[in-house]
């Protein structure tokens, strides 16, 4: 009873602690929007690899519904759009706020740049590594209110797992042949986007979370 | 039973909101267009309503309208509108883009067949 007494304010402080690395983010236009429901447009792809847009917009959905919103459903999204004559990222994303907000019902919309995508081949070491950055507006009045950024990678694993040139080299054949079977950098996508959306400054916690109006704390 | 079933819908947090399963992955392979068959996407994404059902766990947002419009694809309208109705049952937020969906699904003289989404 007593050692818990004493423990409880030691764990508190030591949760505290892990917060406060970065200033925190300016959320009160986001708390204020409250949006429930988010459209993700397609991403825009600065990367030479074309399964960059397809890879990152599909597995956009999982964390922003973890987050709690509801997400507009991106396959039939993708049919809207090319019925509709759209049929690049780059045109999706010059639509005016007011006809997606007719047309598919959303509060807000995601609009996501793929900076980097897929493998680099070097003599040592290959990564399979995605990048994205995202804004989330206000489709009612076109205020921003939210912006991230996010990287994931293979290497963070090879770089501590691996030790000694042998070792190093090993892995890059490992890695080539894994990455050319089985579209390697599809997993860093995902990896990607849930720390754009549930990590340290991610998006807020939505209206179908328990934790709805939080700012994400923990990585989810 | 409605009271399990109220307790079962408060998520504990922390614990997933959805069962999600192989949805992502299928998402993708759609949108890559690269040899799926509906009719395969079909079986895999009723499986998976199935093992959600029997742990009485909840569907992710879409996943209704996704195998609605797979419906659609292999001629059944009649169960893509059933889903795209569930849809908005399960997200009452999905109403205005299932109704437009909807609409055009209900229009006459289009061959629904061939209008796949929308």
């Amino acid at each position: 009873m007593k050692r818990a007494a004493l423990l409880g304010p030691l764990l508190a402080s030591l949760l505290l602690c892990a917060c406060v690395t970065k200033p925190p983010k300016d959320y009160s236009l986001f708390q204020r929007a409250h949006p429930a429901t988010i459209l993700v447009l397609p991403p825009i792809n600065e990367s030479p690899d074309v399964k960059a847009t397809p890879a990152v917009w599909s597995s956009m959905t999982r964390p922003l519904a973890e987050a709690g919103y509801y997400v507009v459903p991106v396959t039939l999204a993708d049919e809207t759009f090319k019925q509709n004559g759209v049929t690049t990222s780059y045109d999706a994303q010059q639509i005016a706020a007011d006809k997606l907000r007719q047309f598919f019902g959303a509060d807000a919309a995601l609009y996501v740049t793929v900076r980097e995508y897929g493998s680099s081949y070097r003599v040592v070491i290959s990564e399979a590594a995605v990048q994205v950055i995202a804004k989330l507006v206000d489709l009612r009045d076109g205020a921003l209110l939210w912006e991230g950024t996010a990287r994931a990678s293979s290497a963070e694993q090879q770089q501590q797992s691996q030790g000694g040139v042998i070792g190093l080299l090993v892995q890059a054949l490992v890695t080539q042949i894994v990455g050319s079977t089985t579209d390697a950098a599809y997993n860093y996508a995902g990896i990607a986007n849930a720390r754009l959306i549930g990590g340290p400054g991610g998006v807020l916690y939505g209206p179908r979370s328990p934790r709805a109006g939080q700012p994400p704390a923990q990585p989810r | 039973m409605a009271f399990v079933l109220g307790l079962a819908g408060c998520a504990q947090p922390g614990a997933p909101l959805y069962m999600w399963e192989t949805f992502p992955r299928q998402q993708y392979a759609y949108l890559l267009r690269e040899g799926i068959s509906p009719d395969q996407q079909i079986q895999e994404i009723e499986t998976h309503a199935e093992k959600a059902r029997a742990a009485n766990a909840r569907l992710p947002p879409g996943l209704r309208a996704h195998l609605g419009m797979l419906y659609l694809s292999v001629g059944n309208p009649g169960r893509a509108m059933e889903l795209w109705n569930a849809e908005k049952v399960a997200f009452p937020e999905a109403t205005p883009y299932m109704d437009q969906l909807l609409k055009r699904l209900g229009q006459p003289k289009a061959d629904p067949a061939k209008e796949p989404a929308a």
